[in-house]
């Protein structure tokens, strides 16, 4: 109670204050490294060197931002109208049927640019389309949204297990995943964006999802402090009360906001589905929706904050895989030790080294 | 230097005090935040054993000075010297250790914990509840007999009335050992007789050799009850006074600078259509306690209907079922003639309704929004904000920019976080959204809540220009005085019904009685 409304400047607020909660994770994650004999500091440069340190590092970084983007534009949104989504993850999932099921209708007869809407859209609606019951439930029933998303993810996973199985898999083969798509339902790769840095991505599967990403990252801003709806929103996220006497309709914002969410998290699957496996596999999720979580979280919900806090949990994971590589004794548990540092650090104790840094700063305006 | 304090085993102060030095002494104070300049090298004595009140208007820089008293924000420049002795205080856990207790406007009690496991809070002292909860309430019946601060200590804190929850709070301090004790707007939200009882408490304190620092907007109470008063204006200490040798005339200049109406003016009102009629309705509240019992009456254009009652007789929720934010549980409401079940609040505006809130906090504001998003709560789908689904940023600032500048907001700034204003101007916001709109039915509850004099009697004129031109006002306010210096017609009401109407001379006596259930 005593420093948390003292207001400090935005450099402070944003800046410096996240910087050294990340610095704080790195020491301690420095501490876990030297705990099991390893050399922090070489660690730290295998994670640098193989997330940053050559064109392909970059590309794969930067293929996970893209889908950590998505994600955390997703928490972000449901974040804002005040509803904890935890079900990006399987809103992701289900969103890959749609974005596969537009390139598979449509790879043999146009280039990607004309499939790529359809595949937009049908990632986006199927993702929407997972978040509904949910949505529904939490609006008209007050059946809480953690509860039910969670239970959604389940659903989600046993139901696209199911018809990949027996539904899309190719007859005679024995992996549970659809065939592959031709290169008109694909996302082509940006070696041209690459290039104009001088870089060369080699194999990374860095792809046009990732200007999609962008272009969401500013219609997220413009939806959420640039119109009606998102006043409403953030009206109703921040107090239920000033709400209803405001009229905001509830029912109808929070079925909204939830859907919203539920289809950016099933963008996440034009990344992983489209632009790098051309095709749709089992769990290609791979936990990026809880990461969104994180994202959000560190990324204050708002689109430039998640946009740095994807690049950073995109150099972790391209940059830990890296580091278990080379450094065989930290092991994969050990890396996923490291991100849960970050995320207590960076997330979850944001407020922990608040007050000492109002005192400082108090102190420092003061003389 | 000597010591003027020591503590007993206990740990409570025992002072040793030479009633010469200054329970408190405020040297040179100043605070800015950003541009505003919020306390002005403010000196400031108050003697051990007084009642000293403060007064200025809204934004002046009252709670920002009692809040470098508590800690909660530090002075740039400046001393507080307790007790004679200059004491740094960082932050409300030095505060307490100073002796220093506050009562806040909005109070921090644990909603659902009892009162004893509010006092307890954060002063066990030792990991075992129960013992210390023991101890606790054995010195609570002290404090209690003491200083007359009668509370059941086993209640749960939301089921109290305010007043009550107030005197846990006082409670809270003493029982943390405060010697000094600060009120930031105490009364606002109590009806006159737990104010009365309050301030009965407060003379006790102060004859044990408590020290009272008093803000408040009501210069009645500050007559009553201080011994000396100070004025602030702007951010600066103004003037100080014994109270025995000013008076409220004075007083009120000293505030804003100028000569202050102090009574209402208003010509005869000029009925005309109905515009609100409601009829046989009850509203129940959340617990299913009905509230509001089969009232019916109606509002006309050209007419200021109030309503008088103690406060938590009905009106709150006649107010919330009319502006539809509660639903009935029967009965029939009209706004301009149309049936308004199943509307919306926001459909309800369409009809030519606005809406004061009794509670700002939870409902007339979002805090955390900028200044100009708030001028717009509730009226943000209107086209003159914004075409389509866009919203026309310019557009809105600008109107937020007039309103600020023909209310007198302070600091004029829509860009300031709205919990970032002083409590009066956040009044004010929400008075000028929704008088600007120009309705056809006005209906406020408390319009003058935490306000100070010279906004209070524009507010008020800007209520009687608005029936003035036409429109028809229900007024709810636990101000006696308000309702019947604005009302045309009065009713009042008493546990959920209308016991009565009247003109609007009729005596406070009668009002009283009426609202007490004892005379129809
Ligand atoms: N945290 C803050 N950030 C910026 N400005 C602030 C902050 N707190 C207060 N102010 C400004 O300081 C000035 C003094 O505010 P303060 O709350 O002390 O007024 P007040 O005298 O208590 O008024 P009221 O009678 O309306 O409660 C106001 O202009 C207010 O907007
Ligand atoms: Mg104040």
């Amino acid at each position: 109670m005593t420093t948390a409304s003292v207001p400090l400047p935005n450099w402070i607020s944003y800046g410096l204050i996240p910087l050294l909660n990340l610095m704080l994770a790195f020491f301690f994650s420095g501490l876990v490294v030297w705990a099991i004999g390893e050399n922090p500091l070489k660690a730290l440069n295998f994670l640098i060197q193989g997330s940053l340190g050559r064109g392909d590092a970059i590309g794969f970084t930067l293929f996970y931002t893209t889908s950590f983007i998505f994600t955390g534009l997703s928490v972000a949104v449901a974040f804002h109208a005040g509803l904890f989504n935890i079900g990006s993850e399987g809103q992701a999932y289900v969103g890959g049927l749609g974005a596969a099921l537009a390139a598979l209708a449509l790879d043999h007869y146009v280039p990607w640019y004309v499939t790529m809407p359809f595949a937009i859209a049908g990632a986006a609606i199927f993702g929407a389309a997972w978040a509904l019951i949910p949505a529904w439930l939490q609006a008209k029933r007050g059946s809480h949204v953690v509860i039910t998303t969670i239970m959604f993810n389940f659903i989600g996973a046993a139901l696209m297990v199911y018809l990949l199985v027996n539904v899309f898999i190719v007859p005679g083969k024995m992996a549970p995943e659809t065939r592959t798509f031709l290169p008109g339902g694909q996302l082509p790769k940006l070696d041209w964006l690459m290039g104009l840095f001088g870089l060369d991505q080699g194999p990374a599967p860095f792809n046009v999802s990732f200007l999609i990403a962008l272009v969401m990252c500013y219609l997220v801003w413009l939806l959420i402090w640039r119109t009606k709806l998102g006043y409403e929103m953030r009206t109703l996220g921040i107090s239920p009360s000033a709400a209803i006497y405001a009229g905001v309709p509830y029912v109808r914002t929070v079925i909204i906001a939830m859907l919203i969410s539920g289809g950016l998290a099933g963008m996440m699957a034009l990344n992983a589905v489209n632009g790098a496996a051309a095709r749709l596999q089992v769990e290609f999720v791979a936990g990026a929706g809880f990461v969104g979580i994180a994202v959000s979280l560190m990324g204050r919900s708002h689109p430039v904050g998640i946009i740095l806090a994807a690049f950073l949990f995109g150099i972790l994971y391209q940059g830990g895989a890296d580091l278990s590589f080379e450094m065989p004794s930290i092991t994969r548990d050990m890396i996923v030790v490291i991100q849960g540092l970050v995320i207590l650090f960076a997330g979850a104790l944001e407020y922990m080294l608040r007050p000492t840094v109002v005192r400082i700063y108090q102190q420092f305006v003061k003389a | 230097m000597r010591p003027l304090h020591i503590r007993n085993s206990k740990g409570r102060r025992l002072s040793l005090d030479p009633s010469t030095v200054p329970a408190i002494e405020l040297v040179g104070i100043d605070k800015k935040f950003g541009p505003v300049h919020a306390n002005k090298n403010i000196n400031l004595g108050v003697a051990k054993g007084t009642i000293h009140g403060i007064i200025g208007e809204n934004g002046a820089g009252k709670s920002t000075l009692m809040s470098i008293l508590y800690g909660f924000y530090q002075a740039d420049q400046g001393e507080i010297r307790i007790g004679g002795r200059p004491t740094v205080i960082r932050d409300s856990q030095a505060a307490i250790a100073a002796g220093i207790g506050m009562v806040h406007q909005h109070f921090m009690l644990v909603e659902n914990f009892t009162v004893i496991e509010n006092i307890t809070l954060g002063v066990e002292g030792g990991p075992l509840l129960g013992q210390s909860v023991d101890r606790a309430r054995v010195e609570l019946q002290r404090l209690e007999k003491e200083y007359g601060l009668e509370v059941d200590p086993d209640a749960v804190i939301e089921e109290l009335p305010v007043g009550a929850q107030q005197r846990v709070e006082i409670l809270k301090a003493l029982y943390r050992g405060a010697e000094i004790l600060i009120l930031d707007e105490p009364t606002g939200a109590l009806t006159p007789a737990e104010a009365d009882h309050l301030f009965n408490v407060l003379r006790i304190l102060r004859d044990q050799g408590k020290t009272i620092i008093l803000i408040t907007h009501k210069l009645r109470e500050i007559m009553a009850i201080t011994d000396t008063v100070s004025v602030m204006r702007r951010g600066e200490m103004v003037a100080t006074r014994a109270t025995a040798e000013t008076t409220v005339e004075e007083l009120a200049e000293l505030m804003v600078g100028r000569r202050v109406l102090l009574r209402v003016e208003k010509g005869e009102a000029n009925p005309g259509a109905v515009l609100l009629s409601v009829t046989n309705l009850t509203v129940k509240d959340s617990r299913g306690v009905t509230m509001v019992d089969n009232v019916s009456f109606e509002v006309k254009a050209g007419e200021i209907v109030g309503i008088a009652g103690v406060a938590g007789n009905g009106q709150s929720e006649l107010l919330e079922a009319i502006a539809g934010i509660r639903k009935p549980t029967s009965g029939e409401i009209l706004i301009d003639g149309q049936p308004v079940a199943g509307l919306d609040a926001s459909r309800r505006r369409d009809l030519g309704l606005a809406h004061i809130p009794e509670d700002r906090h939870h409902m007339g504001l979002v805090l955390k929004f900028e200044e100009y998003e708030n001028s717009i709560l509730g009226y943000h789908r209107d086209p003159k904000y914004g075409r389509g689904a866009l919203l026309d940023l310019d557009a809105i600032r600008a109107d937020a920019e007039e309103k600020i500048a023909k209310y007198d907001i302070r600091p004029p700034n829509p860009r300031l976080k709205t919990a970032n204003f002083s409590g009066g101007n956040q009044q004010k916001i929400v008075v000028a959204r929704e008088i600007e709109r120009d309705p056809k039915l006005l209906i406020v509850g408390q319009p003058t809540r935490g306000v100070d004099v010279g906004a209070i009697e524009f507010i008020h004129r800007r209520i009687i220009e608005t029936r003035d031109a036409g429109k028809a006002v229900l007024l709810v306010s636990v101000e006696l005085d308000e309702v019947r210096s604005l009302s045309d017609r009065i009713l009042v009401m008493f546990a959920g019904r209308i016991v009565g109407e009247k003109t609007s001379d009729a005596g406070e006596q009668t009002l009283g009685l009426m609202m007490a259930g004892i005379a129809a």
